[in-house]
């Protein structure tokens, strides 16, 4: 027998007032907009499909790897797995996923701004980042690429005999997408903010987007024309990257690492600024040190562009040189580790609560430390010998990109979910969700460090047997990263429609954009916010006097 | 804003100083002076650009953030090119 | 009497100076994004022209100096052009404006057709690596280098002028439409930045490649 609901147990369909969801109706509405809002949102939407991709790209290389023969796959198309897992990944879901989709929602609400600078430029960003996948989706249905997502030559000119130049392209249109979008980020932040908010005002999530986008505008154009000259050689068999025609592999090498690692930094920077913003807001302090960890991004920006030569100490680049880059590099690693004593700090004697998305700064310092270290160890030279090309970088990178970067992405959007919705998400599934990554992470990659000090090289599709265990424990935990990384999926989606109404400040966080609406009004702030407080004006909690210091008698 | 116009006059002069330093650069670059001559050519160049740079583009008259953003694409830019040609020149110093 | 109607600043700006501003300063970063762009070529060129110096200054002879020369002087009296254009709409001088403008495009245009020309002896020369490249004389594949680099920085340039024509162009339809006046002329001066940056990376094109050997 049916029971009955009860009246008082339907939930009523809330009562919204106007937002930027509900302004315009239809599909026009979005493919059209303006709003910083929508073009975050749709940024979210080409991300998420562009990362499903690449993770089913590492399923089937962790499947391959869960046996010592070459035997799921080719060897050919263990190649292209591999290169199509990391150009998709890297250009096409780290590359833009904090800056596009929380940088585009956030930047103008945190600055007290109606939209960013150029609304039409960011538009057209979105639309070329939507180009720039389909013709690497275009690359991938017709063969795929099996160079590795670092192109080099003269393999990638003259040997290999996949769909390099389409996916060159592909990479290329993107490249423009990331200079559009730092570009709009950096006047925005310069003119547009809100009287009273300085710059030694402002979040640190907007610091660290402004010094992504530095890197983005400065480091970009460089790997285009680089793309730009392979694809050439490739089609017309004449350029200065093949010893055959007069050219020079490594310049191909130094051309595309100046991009390519501060490209690691754009990476990792925005996930930094969001890290700060959680932690603040989840201990309820103050950030220590602001104006260190303002300096510490834009040095990390900076010294991120001296490094670049530490992928090349075994490709033949001149010993003075390795030491000059590996010095630059081992430099590099200060101020990252300086913003890790910050965030410790500013924990320190904090009111700290554990929701999901402190959980996900928590790991991220973690793992992202772990992952920072090792990188000292690739910085010293005589150790970069034996351990270059093995799985100790892969799980090197995948330390700070992963467990940084996408635990800091991830983070994010579970902190301004409630923002962008208006809803709240299910918590208790989310502490799920960041554990079950968490655990599936490290399954997945530590023991990959040790694989790789043992010599096991990357890119390889088979193995010697001892190595059979650790592989096996890699690819289950790979298995439950996959796991925990559905669950989101799924709630957020439910919780978009579902979720309870969240309010304004779920967090009761400090921020100009906790003061609005959730969803926010199209044009942001009806009345332009005056600003005349300090960022993370949380209360600052008492020092217990003899702590730090002798009192007076 | 509005105060950063040249007179014509100003355009006529730095055009005609550009063009004389064009002329220069060419007859410059018909005596043999050696290794100057790459120097003396790239000079007048960089001459010709502060220019541009000043008058056409009123880089003068703009606020200091435009020479930050000048500043920054020459350090990066000079970044580029210093730190691959210090491998090429470490492995083969001085062709 | 005319009738001019006050332009609206866009949503997200407290009024038009502040959206004129803050485009221009757009324009500036992005010109930094491009010296960033051909940076990239220009260090090709500086590590070939380093390991080779005598072959470079061999294939140099196939550039014909006196059109370079000419170029560069085509392009600097453009940038006089763009100059008073600039001037005359900020000062109101229509008549001024609208001939200046088209005085650029003019010679933009003929820097182009002198380019086309260069290209094609280039063709007829066997110097044309891809279409017709001559591999049987000395040193061809560091020729091949110096013709390839030739091609890909005049090509990159030829791009960047072409897209500075139709931004012309495009300002001078606009203009003739009374679209600006001596309160919003934003777009003319920035259409103004581009074509001065595109006339100083020719500036240094210029010498790197025509004038490396015509001593001799």
């Amino acid at each position: 027998m049916k029971s009955e609901t009860h009246i008082s147990e339907l939930r009523p369909p809330p009562i919204e007032p106007a937002n930027y969801l509900n302004a315009d109706h239809g599909v026009k509405s979005w493919l059209f907009t303006t709003d910083h809002k929508r073009i975050g949102l749709l940024f979210l939407a080409s991300i998420t499909l562009m990362f499903t991709l690449g993770g089913v790209f590492a399923m089937l290389i962790r499947l391959e790897l869960l046996t010592p023969k070459g035997d799921l796959v080719s060897a050919d198309t263990y190649n292209k797995l591999f290169t199509m897992h990391g150009v998709i990944m890297v250009f096409f879901f780290l590359i833009p996923s904090i800056p596009a989709v929380l940088g585009n929602f956030l930047i103008p609400l945190m600055i007290g701004a109606r939209d960013l600078a150029f609304p039409r430029l960011n538009l057209l960003s979105w639309y070329i980042y939507l180009a720039g996948a389909a013709f690497t989706l275009w690359a991938i249905v017709s063969g795929g690429v099996d160079t590795g997502w670092t192109f080099y030559t003269p393999f990638s000119t003259a040997a290999s005999n996949t769909e390099v130049i389409k996916t060159g392209c592909g990479i290329m249109i993107m490249g423009f997408s990331s200079i559009l979008t730092g570009l709009n980020f950096i006047v925005t932040t310069h003119k547009l903010r809100a009287p009273g908010m300085t710059w030694f005002r402002l979040p640190l999530f907007v610091w660290a987007i402004y010094a992504t986008s530095m890197i983005m505008v400065l480091a970009t154009p460089v790997l285009t024309i680089t793309l730009a000259l392979m694809a050439i050689e490739r089609a017309f068999g004449i350029g200065i990257f093949d010893p055959a025609l007069g050219g020079d592999p490594i310049l191909f090498q130094h051309l595309f690492w100046f991009y390519s690692h501060p490209a690691v930094y754009i990476m990792i920077l925005p996930g930094m600024g969001v890290v700060t913003e959680l932690i603040c807001a989840f201990s309820r302090q103050r950030v220590i040190g602001y104006t260190g960890v303002a300096i510490a991004t834009l040095a990390i920006a900076f010294f991120g562009f001296l490094v670049w030569g530490h992928h090349m100490f075994v490709a033949g680049e001149a010993a003075y040189a390795a030491m000059a880059f590996s010095f630059l590099s081992f430099a590099v690693a200060v101020p990252s580790a300086v913003k890790v004593f910050y965030w410790t700090a500013t924990l320190y004697r904090g009111s700290i609560s554990f929701e999901a998305p402190m959980l996900y700064a928590l790991g991220f310092i973690g793992l992202f430390t772990i992952g920072g270290m090792t990188g000292l160890f690739l910085a010293a030279l005589g150790l970069d010998v034996h351990v270059h090309d093995t799985y100790f970088v892969v799980a090197h990178f995948h330390y700070i990109m992963v467990g940084g970067s996408l635990l800091a992405y991830f983070g994010g959007l579970h902190y301004w979910f409630p923002k962008i919705t208006g809803r709240m998400y299910p918590e208790g599934w989310a502490r799920l969700a960041a554990l079950t990554i968490f655990a599936g992470f490290n399954l997945t990659f530590f023991p990959q460090f040790i694989l790789g000090y043992l010599g096991m090289p990357r890119r390889y599709y088979s193995y010697p047997e001892s190595f059979q265990t650790l592989n096996v424990l890699s690819t289950a935990g790979a298995s439950i990263l996959a796991l925990g990384l559905l669950i989101p999926a799924v709630y957020f989606l439910w919780s978009w429609f579902y979720g309870p109404p969240a309010g304004p400040d779920p967090w009761n966080a400090k921020g100009l954009e906790w003061t609005i609406a959730s969803p926010p009004p199209k044009e942001n702030f009806i009345v332009t916010p005056v600003v005349t407080s300090e960022a993370y004006d949380y209360e600052v909690a008492e020092i217990e006097p003899g702590l730090f210091y002798e009192e007076a008698d | 804003m509005t105060d950063r116009t040249n007179s014509d006059l100003t355009n006529y002069v730095i055009g005609g100083v550009l063009l004389v330093l064009t002329l220069l650069t060419y007859l410059a670059a018909r005596i043999d002076l050696g290794a100057a001559n790459l120097i003396i050519a790239l000079l007048i160049a960089a001459a010709k650009a502060i220019l541009i740079l000043l008058f056409f583009m009123h880089a003068r008259k703009s606020g200091g953030l435009t020479w930050v953003v000048i500043g920054a694409g020459l350090l990066w830019f000079g970044i580029l090119l210093l730190l691959t040609m210090s491998d090429y020149v470490a492995r083969y110093p001085a062709i | 009497m005319s009738y001019r109607v006050e332009r609206m600043p866009e949503m997200q700006f407290r009024d038009l100076e502040q959206q004129q501003e803050t485009a221009q300063f757009g324009m500036w970063v992005f010109l930094a994004t491009e010296l960033l762009l051909f940076g990239a070529l220009f260090t090709a060129y500086t590590v070939f022209r380093y390991f080779y110096p005598a072959v470079f200054a061999e294939a140099s002879h196939g550039l014909n100096a006196v059109i370079g020369t000419v170029n560069t002087a085509i392009l600097i009296v453009s940038s006089v052009f763009v100059a008073l254009a600039v001037a005359a709409v900020k000062s109101g001088r229509r008549k001024a404006f609208l001939f200046d403008l088209s005085a650029a495009i003019f010679l933009g245009t003929a820097f182009m057709a002198l380019k086309g020309y260069e290209y094609y002896e280039h063709y007829q020369n066997n110097e044309f690596p891809g279409l017709a490249f001559d591999y049987a004389v000395p040193n061809a594949p560091i020729r091949q280098v110096y013709f390839f680099l030739y091609f890909a920085m005049t090509g990159l340039h030829a791009i960047h002028l072409t897209v500075g024509i139709l931004l012309l162009v495009y300002v001078l339809v606009r203009a003739y439409r009374q679209h600006y006046s001596t309160a919003y002329f934003a777009p003319v001066e920035n259409a103004g930045l581009y074509w001065h940056f595109v006339d100083i990376v020719w500036i240094f094109l210029y010498p790197l490649l025509y004038l490396i050997d015509i001593h001799h």
